[in-house]
């Protein structure tokens, strides 16, 4: 604690901070360009400048930057002394001068924070009379826009591309006033994070470029809290809608989760929902027809069943996928993750839940001081835990700053403390990964050859943990190697999931997990999952789909309610075809055109994640709630997309559920282990002031004019009863004395802060928890020390000859994502669909260029990728890509030339 | 038929004089119509505008308009007023002003009746006036309309008092009730307005008020009481209060004329009889006109001030002007 | 009010000098409303003849286009959003071949339309501008709904001069980076030279 006196008045902050965040903290505003809470200060921009005193009787002063400045004891400054003020009203002069004139025709206006910071340091009109210093721009592929003239050169894209999140394509060149940031070469910008740019950018150097197509401004836009879906982490996003089209999604601040940053995929995923041949309309047999004749065809189907069963979804909402069971009944419910991944999930959910180390928040891996990455490209699977590992290893830097007795925003000071060096990550993997770059040592073997080296840590940690038999001498030092530097760690973490595709992987990471855990409370563990809500589905027990399609195969079952589901994406090609051949009646609730919506006979058209309410559960067992971010309705009454346990709330009659609450209430009260989801946010009733919480930004504009076209007379605004989130801009809005709750709010903004730099207004402190605590509700208690897994895996061992090699699935960042993968940008950023082999192998299986894969009967010609780092033996193909047949673990493919 | 004629003498008078009454009664009540396109007319000139100049040439075809859309209004009687009473009213409002204007002599041979006390039929006609607005605002039942009612009633008998005694005057000189022979005395002696000058104010002002004509408008004062005592009314049963204004004024114009301008009498009707007509017509005309240009000009006054200069001023004044023209009568006859 | 007396409170011979001052103030009244006979009309019979509209009349709303004959709206929205009765939207779209921002589609409801002007004030390119026409009348409300084919007209407007793009940094075809007003030709940023 430390007291400092700002313009007269006296104040207690932290002493560890920076005058700045101090005074953010305290909700005073000072502009600033370079500092930003989660890259610290460099002191680049000179905006943040007060006046400094040496005490009370000091008059004179001294101008000093407030970011490089601490916040120590008996600190005397003014930010509205006039020369201070005259000096940062300067500063943005200068930063202006070269600036060209477009904010019309940028992307960024509206939510520019250079465009705030002149409003707040009321710089209105340039002294400079000569001509302006210009640079050419970039394509930098096919999220990122490009406009060099805007940069006010505060380093803030390198600082975040290279030294936050690893890049090494983004660079600054030239000299001076000629500095220029950018690629050596025009080129896509490689790394996955690259979206971030656009947020931590103050200005328009960089834009959405998907957003810029359909361009809005940032009040235009109707906003909803939302969830990502794109994988397990659950971050949460804050999706605009205009005219009936998600038009862009942007991170909404999270302080345990996605803090502010999201990946690429979550980002500029969203055009799924805006594509054409979307059902929109209830189908029965490819025809479009009203919801009260589908749902009529749909009830007939139900009840002339001799039996109907039911496939869930990991990617639908719990309410959706418990009223689905509700209908059938939990013996007929059956899981929507493949029969293997099921299983997977199901195991995950006994470590995390069950077991003595709790999933660590990705806030929390960001102070690790060792990782252990087993089986997992986290990259691909949970992008956000990357990020995270990588400031874990940076964090060296702020151990090393403690030790000089340096302060931890000292960016630059950290950076030169820490050199190359970084704290201990291992990444163990099929196959090379994302993070290789930061880590101390890889391992490239197969599934059981890397739960093998995670047993002998296990053991290594602790000898009461089965050991493994047989280990090769250089897989027994790598396993000492990484044993010592976890046992070292004062935060070891441990990340693995259900990607390898291996249960193995899983049990060896929980055993050294909790090894550690006996040693040290600090111990993290996060184990990643299929699915947005794969936990959510696993929760509600659902049986294994191989018997699903049995039952359907051998004629137990005549009807089939499929839940968001493609089942192609689950089970073999020829398992489905022969499953849903039996089929009588085959019952499609989906959102997405799938191969399984084109052999339903009714097909009811489901609302996307944002275009509907629900509940997910995330890798750490958080409920997190979804909202709907605008009705489609309003702009065409036919369209007849609603969520899925709408369908099944009207099919089901006597269920009695008529909003969100109920079926959310009932679920809580029916599942034990889902009792939290009530509490992920407040209900239906919830009003402040008595008002519900505007969807809308109050300048939000064209209300009269936008549906006039259809008819002049203005029709009812939609009318939300499922949550406390009213559609229009009538409703609370956060100006006033009271915060929203976290969990609903839509957008960010504050008087005079437009940008997401306006998190800062609604965070306990900056960078920290939001006010009213961050969103969700954690559902694990945290469990009991269970025995250790005793199933030590034996090894792989290639079949050496002949044309059969094992398949291991390959998860890519872009691509292999069943909805993100349908969005152009994204189709344009992924590569197409290859298949893997081990140089070793070039030979043996006669490949040259193309190869042909047979993999349960299905054959497919893919070019090859010919792998540096790919066990021998294997052969990997990029999962869940399009023209990639369904790949079940542990299965054996057959690899011929041409 | 000729031989039915003339068989049966005073039946053809009969007619005659039935066909006379009823072409004076409808022009008294075409002019009232058209009264209403002049005034707007007038109000335009004097607040430096047009008025109503779109239908037909000059706009005079406004009231023809103005008819058709107030007939083919609904015919409302709001569910809470006395139905009877509220459909009378407006009946005796046209009524009684037509019935009045049936004592005016217009010219030598035209008028409707001639009887030999028809000031002081006028007087009690006007007298009963009242009961039309009285009744109008009782049957209708809302605050309004009795507030307006009220006030009539306290301003036409206030006003009626002297109303009939700055007549007097007139009576004095002429000798007699009978409104020809006031006009045929004027046409000899010179106009009335001469002698009876006060007696002339005083009854302007009295008359305005009877046939509560702005600046006297506060039974129906817009700013105060909505619409006053015809505030319920609608359609054609507002058309008659409201054309019974008209006529009121009409009326009162050619009452003027022949009380005080000498009626139909002027130069060159001693040798051209048909002048008689054009002459009447235009002083009605230059009255009606002065009415017209009161309304442009002067305000409302507040309530009590009208009492006030009622009973105050007005009466006094006809009070003194009665004495005077007594005195100068009685010295007259002295002196003859 | 000094030395005022109320009526009741003064002299007889007083009361009578009101009484003869209000008839003559009355008397004055009629008179002077009287010689309006003779004055000039203040109104105009409007269908007929029209009356002089200055150009910065506040009328009916259009799209203008620059000197070089392109529409002039970027599709910034900020009339929209200057809107205060939310009467205007529109689409931003991008032209591939020059990379203009040009609106896909605006449209104005002019059954809402106040005809205050802030969106001319809000336009950073002078491209909406109201002007002197006022006959706007129609019997449909749905016929008040302008598109952009019936907001943009061929000329430049009140502006004849102003051109956005010549002003502004954007790079559009035939104007690359550096050739806008007041700028230098584009760094060579392989170079280290200040």
């Amino acid at each position: 604690m430390a007291t400092i006196h700002v313009d007269g008045k006296q104040y207690d902050v932290d002493g560890a901070d920076n005058l700045l965040q101090a005074c953010l903290n305290l909700g005073l505003d000072i502009p600033y360009f370079c500092w930003h809470p989660a890259l610290g200060s460099v002191g680049a921009c000179r905006q943040c400048a007060v006046k400094s005193f040496r005490d009370e009787n000091d008059k004179m002063g001294r101008i000093v930057m407030s970011c490089m400045t601490p916040a120590s004891n008996g600190t005397y400054i003014s930010i509205d002394d006039e020369e201070a003020k005259a000096f940062r009203a300067t500063i943005v002069e200068f930063l202006m001068t070269n600036h060209p004139h477009d904010c019309p025709v940028c992307e960024e206006g509206g939510h520019c924070h250079l465009q705030d910071m002149t409003v707040m340091t009321q710089h209105h009109s340039r002294s400079y009379r000569f001509t302006k210093r210009t640079h050419l721009n970039q394509d930098l592929g096919p999220f990122i826009g490009h406009e060099m003239n805007r940069c006010i050169s505060c380093y803030r894209c390198v600082r975040y591309y290279k030294d936050y999140a690893g890049g090494t394509d983004l660079g600054v060149y030239g000299s001076a006033a000629n500095v220029y940031f950018g690629r050596a070469e025009e080129g896509t910008l490689e790394s996955e994070f690259s979206g971030n740019l656009t947020e931590v950018c103050p200005t328009g150097v960089f834009t959405d470029k998907t957003h810029s197509e359909r361009y809005t401004r940032k009040w235009d836009m109707q906003y909803a809290p939302s969830i990502c879906a794109s994988c397990s982490v659950g971050c949460n996003v804050s999706p605009g809608e205009r005219y009936g089209e998600i038009r862009r999604v942007e991170n909404r601040y999270h302080g345990e989760l996605n803090g502010y940053f999201l990946c690429d995929r979550g980002r500029f995923g969203y055009g799924y929902t805006n594509l054409k041949d979307r059902p929109r309309h209830p189908l029965i047999d490819g025809a479009t027809v009203t919801s009260d004749v589908a749902l009529g065809a749909a009830r007939g189907m139900i009840n002339g069943a001799s039996k109907v069963i039911a496939i869930g979804s990991p990617r639908a909402s719990v309410e959706a996928n418990y009223a689905l069971r509700t209908m059938v009944g939990a013996a007929s419910f059956y899981d929507g993750h493949a029969t293997q991944e099921g299983e997977l999930v199901k195991l995950a959910l006994q470590i995390v839940r069950d077991g003595p180390v709790p999933a660590t928040t990705i806030t929390a891996m960001e102070d690790a001081d060792a990782v252990l990455v087993l089986g997992e490209d986290i990259t691909a699977t949970a992008p956000r835990m990357a990020l995270a590992v990588r400031q874990a290893a940076r964090g060296k830097g702020r151990a090393l700053a403690d030790e000089k007795k340096v302060s931890d925003w000292q960016a630059i000071s950290l950076a030169d403390l820490l050199q190359r060096d970084s704290y201990p990550v291992f990444v163990a993997s099929v196959d090379s990964t994302r993070l290789d770059d930061i880590a101390h040592a890889t391992v490239r073997a197969a599934p059981e050859d890397l739960a093998r080296l995670g047993f002998a840590v296990a053991n290594l940690l602790d000898a009461s943990s089965p050991a493994v038999a047989g280990l090769d001498e250089a897989t027994a030092a790598q396993a000492k190697a990484i044993a010592d530097a976890l046992a070292a760690a004062k935060k070891p973490l441990i990340i693995s999931g259900t990607g390898a595709g291996s249960t193995a992987v899983m049990q060896a990471a929980a055993n050294i997990a909790w090894a550690l855990k006996a040693k040290n409370d600090a111990t993290g563990l996060a184990l990643t999952l299929p699915e947005a809500n794969s936990y959510g589905l696993a929760m509600l027990e659902p049986q294994p789909l191989a018997d699903a399609l049995e039952a359907l195969a051998s004629g137990a079952a005549d009807t089939l309610v499929v839940l968001e589901n493609d089942l192609y994406r689950r089970a073999p090609k020829a398992v489905v075809d022969a499953a849903l051949a039996k089929v009588k009646s085959l019952i499609v609730i989906d959102h997405t055109a799938t191969d399984a919506t084109a052999r339903a006979q009714v097909v009811l058209p489901a609302a996307t994640v944002f275009e509907g309410d629900g509940t997910v559960v995330n890798y750490e067992g958080r409920a997190q709630r979804h909202f709907q971010v605008y009705d489609p309705k309003y702009y065409d009454a036919s369209l007849a997309q609603v969520e899925s346990w709408r369908w099944l709330a009207v099919l089901e009659a006597a269920s009695g559920w008529k909003i969100l609450d109920d079926i959310t209430g009932a679920c809580a009260t029916a599942v034990s282990g889902l009792a939290g989801i009530v509490d992920a946010a407040p209900g239906a009733a919830f009003r402040i002031d008595g008002l519900k919480i505007a969807r809308e930004p109050h300048r939000y504009s064209g209300r009269t004019a936008m549906r006039a076209n259809q008819a002049v007379s203005e029709i009812r605004q939609p009318v939300d009863p499922d949550t406390p989130l009213s559609f229009s801009m009538e409703g609370y809005n956060g100006v006033g004395g009271l915060d929203r709750p976290a969990a609903l709010m839509p957008y960010a903004w504050a008087p005079g802060w437009n940008s997401p730099q306006s998190w800062n207004k609604f965070q306990q402190e900056i960078g920290g928890h939001l006010r009213g605590g961050d969103p969700g509700k954690l559902l694990f208690a945290g469990g009991a020390t269970q025995a250790y897994f005793t199933d030590v895996p034996a090894a792989f061992t290639p079949s050496g000859s002949g044309s059969g090699f094992r398949v291991l699935p390959l998860h890519l960042h872009f691509g292999g994502d069943e909805l993100s993968s349908r969005a152009e940008p994204i189709r344009e950023r992924a590569s197409t669909a290859f298949v893997a082999i081990a140089r070793a192998d070039v030979a043996r299986a006669g490949v040259n260029g193309h190869a042909t894969v047979s993999v349960d009967g299905e054959l497919v010609q893919l070019p090859t990728f010919i792998s540096d780092t790919l066990p021998a033996g294997t052969v990997g193909l990029p999962a869940g890509f399009a023209g990639v047949p369904f790949v079940a673990y542990g299965v054996d493919a057959t690899v011929s030339g041409g | 038929m000729l031989d039915w004629f003339n068989a049966h003498p005073h039946l053809v008078d009969s007619l005659i004089e039935s066909v006379k009454a009823i072409v004076v009664l409808l022009v008294t009540v075409v002019v009232a119509a058209w009264m209403i396109w002049l005034e707007r007319r007038l109000l335009g000139l004097w607040q430096d505008r047009y008025g109503p100049n779109r239908v037909g040439p000059f706009g005079l075809g406004q009231v023809i308009a103005d008819m058709i859309k107030i007939f083919f209004k609904e015919d409302w009687i709001p569910p809470f007023v006395d139905k009877l009473t509220f459909i009378v009213a407006p009946a005796i409002a046209m009524g009684l002003m037509l019935l009045m204007f049936a004592l005016v002599p217009v010219t030598p041979t035209w008028g409707v009746a001639h009887i030999n006390v028809g000031l002081l039929v006028f007087l009690a006609l006007a007298g009963l006036e009242v009961y039309a607005v009285m009744l109008g605002g009782w049957a209708s039942n809302s605050k309004y309309s009795l507030l307006g009612g009220l006030r009539v009633t306290a301003q036409t008998v206030s006003y009626e008092v002297f109303m009939g005694i700055s007549l007097m005057g007139i009576v004095m000189l002429a000798g007699s009730f009978d409104l020809r022979h006031i006009v045929e005395y004027q046409a000899a002696n010179g106009w009335n307005i001469i002698p009876q000058f006060f007696g002339f104010c005083a009854f302007v002002t009295a008359a305005i008020a009877v046939v509560h004509r702005t600046p006297f408008d506060l039974p129906e004062a817009e700013s105060e009481l909505a619409a006053g005592f015809h505030t319920e009314y609608s359609g054609m049963k507002f058309g008659m209060f409201f054309v019974g204004e008209y006529v009121g004024i009409v009326l009162v114009s050619a009452i003027t004329t022949v009380l005080f301008f000498g009626g139909w009498s002027g130069p060159g009707v001693e040798s051209h009889a048909w002048l008689a007509f054009p002459w009447f017509a235009f002083k009605c005309l230059c009255f009606m006109s002065g009415f017209i240009l009161l309304r442009a000009s002067l305000p409302r006054p507040r309530y009590d001030q009208m009492m006030a200069a009622g009973w105050k001023v007005c009466l006094p004044l006809s009070l003194i002007n009665l004495l005077g023209t007594a005195a100068v009568v009685v010295a007259g006859a002295h002196g003859a | 009010m000094p030395g005022y007396l109320p009526p009741e409170k003064r002299s007889p011979l007083q009361q009578l000098g009101d009484i003869l001052w209000g008839v003559y103030t009355q008397l004055r009244t009629i008179v002077m409303i009287f010689s309006h006979t003779f004055r000039k009309r203040d109104v105009i019979p409007y269908p007929e003849v029209k009356p002089y509209m200055p150009p910065r009349y506040r009328g009916r709303i259009v799209l203008t286009r620059d000197p070089d004959g392109d529409e002039r709206c970027v599709a910034c929205n900020l009339c929209a959003v200057a809107c205060p009765v939310g009467c205007i939207s529109l689409q931003k779209t991008e032209r591939p071949e020059d990379g203009r921002w040009y609106p896909e589609w605006f449209r104005i409801n002019f059954s809402r339309c106040i005809f205050c002007g802030l969106c001319e004030e809000a336009c950073p390119t002078t491209a909406i501008q109201l002007t002197p026409d006022y006959e706007l009348a129609e019997y449909k409300r749905q016929s008040l709904v302008y598109e952009k084919e019936d907001l943009l007209i061929s000329g430049t407007g009140k502006y004849p001069d102003y051109n956005f793009y010549r002003v502004a940094g954007m790079s559009i075809e035939g104007k690359p980076k550096g050739a806008a007003e007041k700028e230098s030709a584009p760094v060579d940023i392989k170079s280290l030279l200040p």
